[in-house]
Formats: C-alpha cells, sequence, structure tokens
C-alpha cells in the first residue's frame, strides 16, 4: 500500500511540474506549426510570471495577475511576430533577443518598484490561484485505489492545471478538425500554397502567434501565483527550451508532446523524490546528479530515441513572394 | 474588341521589378472556349504576367477584362472571384495534407471542417466524373506521383469555380504519355467550354494543343498567331528574334575505346533506399550516351558517382582500364586530375558559387592548377585572363569577368559552367541537365560545343529529362526507371513514343511493340 501511495504522490507532484510544460509546449506548437521557430517562449513565460506577480500583488487579486500575465506574453509575442513576420527577420535572433531582453528587464523592474532585490512581494490569500477541491472528493477518499486517485490525484489543483489538461484536447481539436487549424498546419508546410490559395499568410502567423501568447501568458501565471508565491528572478529555468524539446520530441502533435511533457514532469518529481535517499546497491547519489536527470533524458531523448524528426518544412523561413 | 466573346483581355500592362522591365505594354486577348498558348524563352515575363492575371503580383500599370468587364485584380481572392485559376509550376500543394484537405484549403465553407469535407468530397467526385480527373480524395498529396498533383491542381481551379484555367509550364515533370493524358484533359475542358491558358517553351505543345497563340520576347509580346497558320521554325523564329536551328546537325559517331564502364553498380542511400540497381554502361571515345528519363529515378545518384562525389555500395567502375572503386583517384578531385569533367545538374547548388565572381568561379576544382597560383597566394591576373578567354569563346553576356555569378543569366551561368568543365580538355565529360533553364539560343550553341568536343574524340555523358535534347544529341541512349536502366537503344531508333514508355518502366522490347500498335491505331 505505501508504493501505491507513493507511486500517486509522485504522479500528483508530475502533473504540478508538468502544467506549465504542456501550456507552453501546446504554445510553441503553435507557432512552429505556423512555421514561425520560437525559441522565446522561455521569455514570454517569463515575462507573463513577473506581470502575474505584480499585477496580483498590487490588486490582490489573481485574475487580474492572469490577465495581466496574458496581456504581457501577448505583447512579447506580438513584437516576435513584427520582427519575423512583418519584417522577415531571423526568428532566431529575435527569440533570443526576447528571451534577454525579458531576463533583464524583469529584475530590474521588480527590484524598482517592489525593492527586493528583484523579487515580488510573496502573495497570498486572493492574490494566489489556490487548489480547488472537487465535488465528493472528501466523500469517496475511503474506497479504495479509485477513491484515493480521486481525492489525491485528480481533485485538489489549481485552476490552472485544470485548464491544461483541457488545453489539449481543446488545441488538438482546433488544430485538426477547424479552417483556422487546416490553415495553420498549411502555412507551416507550403506558405505558397497558402497565398495563392488567396489567404494571408502574414494575417495567419499573427493570429497562430496570438494563441502562442496566450498561452505562454497562462503559463508564465501558473509559476508565480499558482505554483510558487510570487516572482523570482529566472524562475522559469529554462522551461521554455524543455518544452520546446517536448515539442520535438512529441513531433508537433499534442497528445505525443503531452506525453513527453509529462514523462520530463515525471523524472523531475522523482528527482525531487531521491534526493538523500539511500537506494539499494549504489547508496545515495550525489544531489547534483539526480537534478542533472531530467536535462541527462532532454539531451538522451532528442539524440537518439526521437528517430527522424520532420518539423514543418516551411520552419524558420521569412515568407517572401519569389520573383 | 471586347466582346461578350472574350475570356480575357489585357491591355497595356506594364511591370517593373526594381529597373527591370518584366512586362511592357502587353496585350492580349483570349477567346472563350479556346485553348491559348503563351510562348517565350525564359525570361521573357509570361510568368510574370500570369502572375499578375492572378493576383500574385499587382501590375505597375495596364488594364485587365474578365469576360469584357473591368476587372480589379490586386490579390488571389480577387482573381478567384472573377473565376480564374491557376496551375502553378511549382505545385502549391501541402504535401502532408490529403488531396481532399489541400482542395478545400482558403474555400473551407465554415469554421469547423466536418460539414464543408463532406460537401467538398461530393462535389470533387462529381467533377472528377465530369473531368475524367480520376484522383484518390482521401490520398497524401505528398504520396502522389506528380502527374497526379497536377490533377490536384486543377480541381483546386475548378472547385473554386474557375472558367479560366491558366496553366505555367505543365509539363515540365510529365513524361509524354503523361503530358499527352493532360492534353486529353484540357481538350474536354475547353470541350465543356472552359477557356484555357498554356505557358510554355515547348513548341511541340504549342503546336499540338493550341487553337491561338501568343508570343514573347523580352517583356515584350511580339506575335499573336492562330495555330494552324504557322509552324514551329516561324514560332522559334519570333521567341529568339532570328533564326535557329531546332535539331543539331552532326556527323555519324565513330566510337572508338571504352574510356569508362560501370559494372553491376549499385547504391543505396543514409535511408537505406536503394537508389541504383545494378547498372551497367560504357562510356565510348568520340560517343554521346543520352540518359533518359523523368527526374528522380536515379540520374543524379549516377553523375554523382561516376562524378566520384558519392560511392556505390556494389558493382565496379574502371576508367581507361584502371578499377577504380577503393583507388586513391576515385574523388570528384581526384576524377579531375585524370581527365574527368563533370557539369553538374544543378549549376546553383553544385555547379557555381552564387555570390562568387565570375573568375573566382572560372577556377573552382581547377584552384590548384599551377596556372592559377603564384607562390602561396592566387594569381588573381590569370584568373581574369582565362575568364576573359572562356567569356569570349563561349560568347557570355555581359562579358565582365569580375561580375558575381548571380548577376548572369541562367543560360550564361551554364556557358561559364561548361566552359570551366570543357577548356581543361578532359577526356570523359559528364553533363546534368545541359540545357536546364537555358534560352533556346544558348541551347543551340550548348549542343554545338559538346557535338565539337565528341568529333574530337572525348567520351560524353549526358543526363536530361527533356526528351527532345536526349534525341537529338545522343548516339545512343539508355532509359532510366526507378533506379534501374531500362534499356539501351540506338539513338537512330528512338521515337519519342518509345522512349516515353521505358521512361514510364516498360522494357524496351513491350516498348517496341506497343510503339507499333500506337502508331498503327493513329
Amino acid at each position: 500500500m505505501e508504493t501505491f501511495e507513493l507511486t500517486v504522490l509522485l504522479l500528483d507532484a508530475t502533473f504540478r511540474v508538468a502544467t506549465p510544460l504542456v501550456l507552453v509546449a501546446l504554445a510553441g506548437l503553435f507557432s512552429e506549426r505556423a512555421g514561425v521557430v520560437d525559441i522565446g517562449l522561455e521569455g514570454k513565460m517569463l515575462g507573463a510570471a513577473f506581470a502575474a506577480a505584480a499585477a496580483a500583488t498590487t490588486f490582490g487579486s489573481a485574475w487580474v495577475g492572469l490577465c495581466a500575465g496574458i496581456m504581457t506574453s501577448l505583447a512579447l509575442s506580438s513584437l516576435h511576430a513584427y520582427a519575423c513576420v512583418t519584417h522577415k527577420g531571423n526568428q532566431v535572433v529575435s527569440g533570443m533577443a526576447i528571451n534577454i531582453v525579458v531576463a533583464g528587464l524583469t529584475p530590474t523592474l521588480g527590484f524598482a518598484w517592489f525593492k527586493l532585490g528583484g523579487r515580488t512581494p510573496a502573495l497570498n490569500g486572493d492574490a494566489r490561484f489556490s487548489s480547488i477541491t472537487l465535488p465528493f472528493a472528501e466523500a469517496v477518499r475511503d474506497i479504495p485505489i479509485i477513491g484515493y486517485i480521486y481525492a489525491e490525484l485528480i481533485s485538489g489543483h489549481n485552476i490552472i492545471v485544470y485548464i491544461a489538461a483541457a488545453a489539449v484536447p481543446i488545441v488538438a481539436y482546433v488544430l485538426y478538425r477547424t479552417r483556422f487549424g487546416l490553415r495553420v498546419r498549411a502555412v507551416g508546410e507550403n506558405p505558397h500554397a497558402v497565398d495563392t490559395a488567396g489567404i494571408s499568410v502574414n494575417t495567419l502567423r499573427y493570429q497562430a502567434l496570438a494563441v502562442t501568447g496566450f498561452l505562454c501568458g497562462i503559463a508564465g501565471t501558473y509559476l508565480s501565483t499558482a505554483h510558487g508565491a510570487g516572482f523570482i528572478r529566472d524562475m522559469t529555468a529554462g522551461k521554455g527550451y524543455l518544452a520546446l524539446a517536448a515539442l520535438i520530441f512529441g513531433k508537433w502533435k499534442p497528445v505525443p508532446t503531452l506525453f513527453a511533457c509529462l514523462l520530463f514532469a515525471f523524472t523531475d518529481a522523482l528527482q525531487a523524490r531521491l534526493q538523500g535517499v539511500d537506494l539499494p546497491i549504489v547508496g545515495v547519489i550525489p544531489v547534483q546528479f539526480i537534478q542533472a536527470l531530467p536535462y541527462i533524458l532532454t539531451v538522451l531523448l532528442l539524440a537518439g530515441f526521437v528517430g527522424k524528426a520532420n518539423p514543418p518544412k516551411a520552419i524558420g523561413e521569412p515568407y517572401i513572394k519569389e520573383r | 474588341m471586347t466582346t461578350a466573346n472574350t475570356a480575357l483581355e489585357l491591355r497595356r500592362v506594364n511591370k517593373w521589378f526594381g529597373p527591370v522591365h518584366a512586362n511592357r505594354d502587353i496585350s492580349l486577348s483570349v477567346g472563350r472556349g479556346t485553348i491559348h498558348g503563351i510562348i517565350g524563352e525564359n525570361g521573357a515575363g509570361k510568368s510574370t504576367l500570369m502572375s499578375i492575371v492572378y493576383g500574385f503580383y499587382q501590375a505597375d500599370d495596364g488594364e485587365i477584362f474578365v469576360g469584357g468587364v473591368p476587372c480589379k485584380i490586386d490579390n488571389p481572392q480577387a482573381s478567384i472571384a472573377a473565376g480564374i485559376g491557376m496551375v502553378h509550376q511549382h505545385f502549391m500543394l501541402v504535401d502532408t495534407f490529403t488531396v481532399l484537405e489541400n482542395v478545400i484549403l482558403g474555400v473551407e465553407g465554415g469554421s469547423r471542417l466536418a460539414g464543408g469535407m463532406d460537401q467538398a468530397r461530393e462535389e470533387l467526385e462529381r467533377l472528377e466524373e465530369e473531368y475524367t480527373l480520376d484522383v484518390d480524395v482521401d490520398a497524401l498529396v505528398g504520396d502522389l506521383p506528380v502527374g497526379l498533383r497536377q490533377r490536384v491542381e486543377i480541381l483546386k481551379a475548378l472547385y473554386r469555380g474557375a472558367e479560366i484555367l491558366i496553366l505555367d509550364e505543365p509539363t515540365g515533370v510529365l513524361t509524354p504519355q503523361e503530358a499527352d493524358h493532360l492534353f486529353r484533359i484540357l481538350n474536354t475542358l475547353r470541350d465543356q467550354g472552359k477557356t484555357v491558358i498554356l505557358i510554355t517553351h515547348k513548341l511541340r505543345e504549342i503546336m499540338a494543343i493550341t487553337d491561338q497563340v501568343s508570343v514573347m520576347r523580352r517583356g515584350e509580346m511580339v506575335a499573336h498567331v492562330a495555330t494552324e497558320e504557322t509552324n514551329r521554325e516561324q514560332l522559334a523564329e519570333l521567341m529568339v528574334g532570328r533564326s535557329v536551328l531546332l535539331h543539331v546537325e552532326k556527323e555519324k559517331a565513330e566510337p572508338g575505346d571504352i574510356l569508362m564502364e560501370m559494372q553491376g553498380v549499385n547504391y543505396q542511400d543514409s535511408d537505406a533506399v536503394l537508389r541504383l540497381k545494378d547498372i551497367n554502361l560504357t562510356l565510348k571515345a568520340g560517343e554521346i550516351l543520352g540518359i533518359a528519363g523523368v527526374s528522380g529515378n536515379g540520374q543524379s545518384e549516377l553523375l554523382e558517382i561516376l562524378g566520384g562525389m558519392i560511392k556505390p555500395s556494389a558493382g565496379s567502375i574502371t576508367y581507361k582500364g584502371d578499377e577504380l572503386v577503393g583507388s586513391s583517384h576515385y574523388s570528384a578531385r581526384g576524377l579531375r586530375k585524370i581527365g574527368l569533367g563533370h557539369v553538374p545538374e544543378d549549376r546553383h547548388k553544385a555547379g557555381l558559387i552564387l555570390s562568387f565572381s565570375a573568375n573566382e568561379n572560372t577556377i573552382l576544382g581547377y584552384h590548384d592548377l599551377d596556372m592559377f597560383n603564384k607562390g602561396t597566394t592566387l594569381n588573381r591576373d590569370q584568373m581574369v585572363q582565362t575568364c576573359e578567354d572562356y567569356i569570349e569563346k563561349f560568347d557570355v553576356r555581359p562579358p565582365n569577368p569580375n561580375l558575381k555569378a548571380n548577376g548572369f543569366s541562367g543560360g550564361n551561368q551554364q556557358k561559364l559552367v561548361l566552359a570551366r568543365e570543357m577548356e581543361q580538355d578532359p577526356d570523359v565529360l559528364l553533363v546534368g541537365q545541359p540545357t536546364r533553364g537555358v534560352d533556346i539560343g544558348a541551347i543551340e550553341f550548348i549542343h554545338k560545343q559538346l557535338i565539337k568536343m565528341r568529333d574530337a574524340g572525348k567520351a560524353i555523358l549526358v543526363v536530361s529529362v527533356e526528351i527532345d535534347e536526349v534525341m537529338s544529341l545522343a548516339d545512343r541512349i539508355a532509359v532510366m526507371f526507378d533506379g534501374a536502366i531500362v534499356g539501351e537503344l540506338d539513338a537512330a531508333d528512338a521515337t519519342e513514343q518509345k522512349l516515353g514508355l521505358m521512361m514510364a518502366g516498360v522494357t524496351e522490347e513491350a516498348a517496341s511493340d506497343a510503339a507499333l500498335v500506337q502508331e498503327a491505331t493513329n
């Protein structure tokens, strides 16, 4: 029974770690499926995390924080679109620039506004998204296995975790069953086909990047106002890049991407649990090594196990009508 | 002139790209229910003109009338609404989509796909039946052969209600049989009252199918004639502006010793796909061997293996009697040193460095010859001098050895590559697509040069997707299909029909029989 409970707790932690990864990976999915490389996911998420925490602490409402997070991320996404779509700039350079600017700007603004060395004040009460207990969670807790799973694993997360869970089928539906999704997939494969079909390539890419910004905004808000309780400098800690890796590992498809995120999150949850544990045979593993596990896994997966990744064909190329 | 029977009329259309006047005062009138050909050399402005009609570019000046009504076409949507459909030279299809998805892209009929898809499926099946355009609507476009992809493009246009269908160089990627099938489809379209505009640089097609033909030269419309009142020679003269020899005049070949031989050569690429299957070929002194075939059937790999750029997985290659596989000479560089010249298929990717000047390109691959070096530095004066010689001999224009390679037209770039490879006096010359994207005038010149080399006792291999070119240049023709040589025949015995069938994978004997039957029924 103890292993069962441990497993449930491990998965519970996995879900919490996976939430921002899933949202950001889906954000990247829209951008990249539309043919725009988005290495700036990290920066957008960080910007949103800061804006959300700052707004939440100022107005005392997590929902205001969420709005601020989304607006900030949308603004950064529009900047990326302006540089890469309107002016056909290099997408990697633009994305990297956003990452660097945001990494520098957030602690600077934080210091100027809150005088806490770049942090925002700790959030509590309504300024944070708190856990939601789903109906009947307490009533069914004592039912063996299923009841316990429902009460511990399914119930008791904050709203954004559920948003992330719902986002996967919604994104899959939009991508494969709607006009917008069809056009996004087309513009990432062959923008010339889209243009000659009488659809504006630029408008379409702007729209896709807006969706990217929206989802990144939610992910960033989660970090500072739901998972954490305030903004800390560089709190995204490479999650944007990890999400990109998950996206590639998931071959730019929503459901496989979800599983890739869950896998990365699981190793992260596992490493937290393994720290200082005396394992049979190997003994206590140095904590640095354990912390490196998710990243080692990422490298191994991307290098060896993905097989041949077929990215959207037009990815990374600004659309220019040829002469 | 504007009457109800005019499907499309252009009046004094002008288009500049920077300083280049791509279309100069073009006027054109296309009758309803006709097939109208527009012919001209590469760069004459045909595609630009049609892109203007399709709204892909905007004319700087001029008027467009569709069905007698003035029409402002400033984007493809406006053109589609006016009933114009275009089949582009490079297909505008999404390879990862099904035929159905490709067809409805842009006209999905609602924000959710489900309903529109079913409607589209019915409509497509009706269109396929009406115009005999069989395609599986659920097939992935990337899996379809080019002939079928083209049908998808035609279906796309018809599905959008096109009354005027523009086809830009539609037969470039087709075998002669596929092209004939396309022509039958176009005839059906005309019989159903649609108007077809065919853009091409191939005289054969104009003569075979059009009712009217307009000729463009250097951005201008130089003639409008009824097809039955003209002939190939007259059209060629109109296109080029002077009389042109359409067929190469040459003596009978006198093959000498075998200079290069391939035996049982196989090649497997990095995805473990067998690209070349048991190839046996001989190159003889004083003879031109032509390789015919639809592009992508192993010709590129064959050239790369002979040129030393890739190595065969099995088999033997001898050069003047010595085995090459495993020898130290077997590399692109080593082979050049023992007398093999190679004009690559793709001059932009492998033949030239476009951002280098003409004289720098002149020495590529030969840059370590003593004549181009002065101690540790390059002998710039000699490079320019040599380049000037080549320019004069090959009539390259503009005659400027310091101009960057991308400042020359396709034909002149090709002349630069040919000059480099031919003037080092190789014994064996490999030539991939000698005249791809080259004007008729330059084609004539290039063919003459190749014949001259042959007569000097060199062995020449010509790979070309242009069946006319292979037939007129080669003394012996081998046809490739799916990585194998389907058959080899004497050029004197080759007919277009026979080669066409072989290019589709029919063996030589079967092709001879079928060609006879076809001739008998005609």
